[in-house]
């Protein structure tokens, strides 16, 4: 049997959360496609899963709109506006075998039992875990637990699934399983995804689109590769991408504003266009650690503190002179020692510029 | 049986007995003779003859003295042996007892029941064997009727225990699952109850069930005893610990409320509920004062009434009191056997976790 997922797309405006006088979640507005995988990332306490939780319908919203498809369903609660949510302990009923959990919500909406049976076969064989159905949550291993509340999911055919962090309780190596499969689940089923997460890397490797929040609001949406490229501000910048861009303070030259000094004293050369700075105003400079490279003639001075060799990447953990953080990344593998002193370079097109006190990028926007 | 005698036999020392084996077998030794003492005097009692039972000194197995049927009486008569010291010719014979005032006997001998002889009551000794009363039990059925006390407790301990468990089970999943406003006081309210005495609403209570016509039913009984707040309390305590995510996911799964309560959070409460219905059973089946006051017709009793009823103001039939106490405490005590090791269990996973 065919799994038949319906899918629609998934739009907020000006959602709004408070609890009491603190609002939570401050007017979000974004437009979700359907069929596409979007990832909710932020810092703990950023709102993302609250933002969740209201799409969902288990949190009810403060103000604004949320449509599913193409009906408002701030009011209609959360059994009934057509979704499926895995949550981050899977929240699976301990008292039931596999194929109650997952037989739970069809019975709930009186599916036939011949039905029922057909689809959890179905949906057990595609997720591989239909050796597991007569057993109890406690007997199963974290991945298996994690499989069942996808196919709890699965099974009520939704139009939109919710994802809460459902990663974050596995260990390192299964979570990138995991992640492969959930992305080769949302090839196969075409269906809309909301995906919570703090880990940038899972929102990089399985997004269509990005939604980085912060303290409730919305920092940027797109896709991986924009926010990566262009990052419309310093947080986005610097929570996107591992490890951390670099960020250098500094004042452009009054008389040459493609001449950047730095609070070290040193000086940069900027790009000449793509940036809108101004003459002596003071921005801030981001340079992924990848861009930083050792040469001879390096305008940085970098103290190196730290060394990190993994044998096909190395990175270097260092200071300059006014005490600012910077972590070099090298392909392949380093004779710099801690202690030394290395000169860095790097391409002026690899620059990242942004307004000290907005901080707002300065890059051109087409 | 071998772990089981491994473990009552086990001993610090290794070959002999280290200090603490002797401190920690006489303690339990004292342990068990407090416990169980009562309880063996009360059944031992429970088979003695209302003459054995108002001996002094008591004695601890049940004795009777032996009787024997003559032919021209139509009572049994007791038996005695003549003492070898008595100046009757009858000394050292056995004989049996016709009739006795002011300190002198007739007696017949057993081969001549026709001789009435006359003697001093002190020279006769009393011939008895270990000899078990099973009358007294009997007469329960025969002269009582035990069987309508028996019904009339177990309905009100089965009814009010089922009605207990759903109202509380209820009350504790909204006091515990649903944020509303004035949880905290209602909350506060229903342990405030605690710290109110049984005795000092004892009067207002019963103005309600009689008000209410209850008064001489075994539902004034069960309707008043529905909601407990120790009961609400413990359940609360306990489902506070399922997390909140299940219930989402189960709303998820389009399951009402009330699905909710049943499908998910009653067998995931069934360890605290378990405890509670033990509880309740006892609480119910060893109910007293409340019975006395609401039921007032013999018909109505409960077991403990009818046991308070062989108390009488002049006399106590301690031999039918001894023995109804014996069957009251038996199906009580096979219930605590039974559902004990959910009491640990669920007391311990009801406190903090």
């Amino acid at each position: 049997m065919d799994l038949n997922l319906p899918s629609v797309g998934v739009q907020l405006k000006n959602a709004r959360k408070s609890y009491g006088d603190v609002e939570v979640i401050k007017g979000i507005n974004l437009d979700i496609k359907h069929g596409e995988f979007c990832v909710f990332v932020g810092p703990s306490g950023c709102g993302k899963s609250t933002l969740l939780r209201m799409i969902s319908g288990l949190e009810p919203i403060s103000g604004g709109d949320i449509v599913i498809g193409d009906e408002v369903v701030n009011d209609i609660p959360a059994a009934d506006r057509g979704l499926a949510m895995v949550f981050q302990s899977y929240a699976l009923y301990p008292h039931m075998t596999v194929e109650q959990n997952l037989s739970f919500g069809l019975e709930n909406i009186n599916t036939p039992r011949a039905e029922i049976k057909e689809k959890i076969n179905a949906v057990s064989a595609m997720l591989q875990i239909d050796q597991l159905l007569g057993r109890r949550p406690k007997d199963l291993s974290g991945g298996q637990r994690q499989r069942v509340a996808i196919g709890r999911a699965v099974v009520r055919e939704p139009r939109v699934f919710l994802f809460d962090e459902p990663l974050s309780n596995l260990d390192a190596e299964l979570r990138v399983d995991m992640r492969g499969e959930i992305s080769a689940l949302h090839k196969r089923l075409g269906n809309t995804m909301i995906y919570v997460t703090h880990d940038q890397v899972e929102a990089m490797t399985m997004a269509d689109k990005i939604a980085v929040l912060r303290l409730g609001e919305l920092e940027q949406f797109g896709a991986p590769l924009e926010l990566f490229n262009n990052p419309h501000n310093l947080f986005v910048a610097g929570f996107i991408g591992s490890p951390k861009m670099n960020f250098l303070k500094g004042k452009v030259d009054t008389s040459d504003r493609t001449l950047l000094t730095l609070e070290t004293g040193e000086q940069v050369r900027l790009p000449d266009s793509g940036f809108g700075q101004q003459a002596g105003q003071s921005v801030t400079l981001g340079i992924r650690p990848n861009e930083l490279q050792p040469a001879a003639d390096g305008a940085l001075h970098l103290e190196v503190r730290a060394v990190e060799q993994l044998g096909s990447d190395s990175y270097l953990y260092g200071a300059l002179s006014d005490g600012t953080r910077l972590t070099v990344h090298n392909p392949g593998q380093t004779v710099v020692r801690e202690g030394e002193q290395v000169p860095l370079n790097f391409a002026a097109e690899a620059v990242h510029l942004f307004d000290t006190e907005t901080t707002l990028t300065l890059r051109d926007q087409t | 049986m071998a772990k089981v005698i491994s473990f009552l036999t086990a001993t610090r020392g290794k070959g002999r007995l280290h200090w603490t084996d002797w401190v920690s077998y006489t303690y339990l030794a004292v342990g068990i003779f407090l416990m169980f003492g009562p309880v063996i005097w009360l059944v031992l009692s429970s088979f003695k003859t209302q003459n054995e039972l108002d001996r002094f000194p008591p004695r601890f197995l049940p004795y009777a003295q032996e009787t024997v049927e003559l032919d021209g009486f139509d009572d049994p008569l007791i038996v005695f042996t003549v003492s070898e010291a008595s100046e009757s010719e009858l000394a050292g014979e056995t004989v049996a007892q016709t009739r006795r005032a002011a300190g002198r006997a007739e007696v017949v001998r057993l081969d001549d029941p026709d001789t009435r002889v006359r003697l001093p009551a002190v020279d006769l000794q009393a011939i008895e064997s270990v000899s078990f009363a099973t009358e007294n039990y009997t007469q329960l059925f025969e002269r009582f009727n035990f069987l309508r006390f028996l019904w009339n407790s177990t309905f009100i301990t089965v009814t009010a225990t089922l009605l207990m468990l759903l109202v509380n089970s209820m009350a504790a999943f909204a006091l515990s699952k649903y944020e509303f406003r004035g949880r905290t006081t209602v909350l506060l309210l229903v342990i405030g109850t605690l710290m109110i005495p049984q005795t000092v609403v004892l009067v207002p209570l019963f103005l309600i069930v009689t008000e209410l016509g209850m008064f001489n039913s075994l539902w004034g009984v069960i309707i008043p005893g529905a909601a407990t707040p120790t009961g609400v309390f413990l359940l609360r305590q306990y489902m506070i610990t399922i997390p909140d995510e299940i219930l989402d996911a189960a709303r998820m799964d389009k399951a009402s409320e009330w699905k909710i309560f049943w499908r998910i959070i009653v067998p995931l409460s069934a360890p605290a509920i378990a405890v509670l219905a033990i509880l309740a059973i006892m609480w119910r089946w060893n109910d007293f004062l409340w019975p006395l006051i609401v039921l007032t017709r013999t018909e109505n009793f409960t077991l403990q009434l009818a046991l308070n009823s062989f108390q009488g103001e002049l006399q106590t039939d301690w031999a039918s009191l001894l023995a109804m106490t014996v069957l009251t405490l038996l199906p009580i005590a096979a219930v605590f056997m039974f559902l004990q090791k959910y009491i640990a269990t669920g007391i311990a996973s009801t406190g903090g976790k």
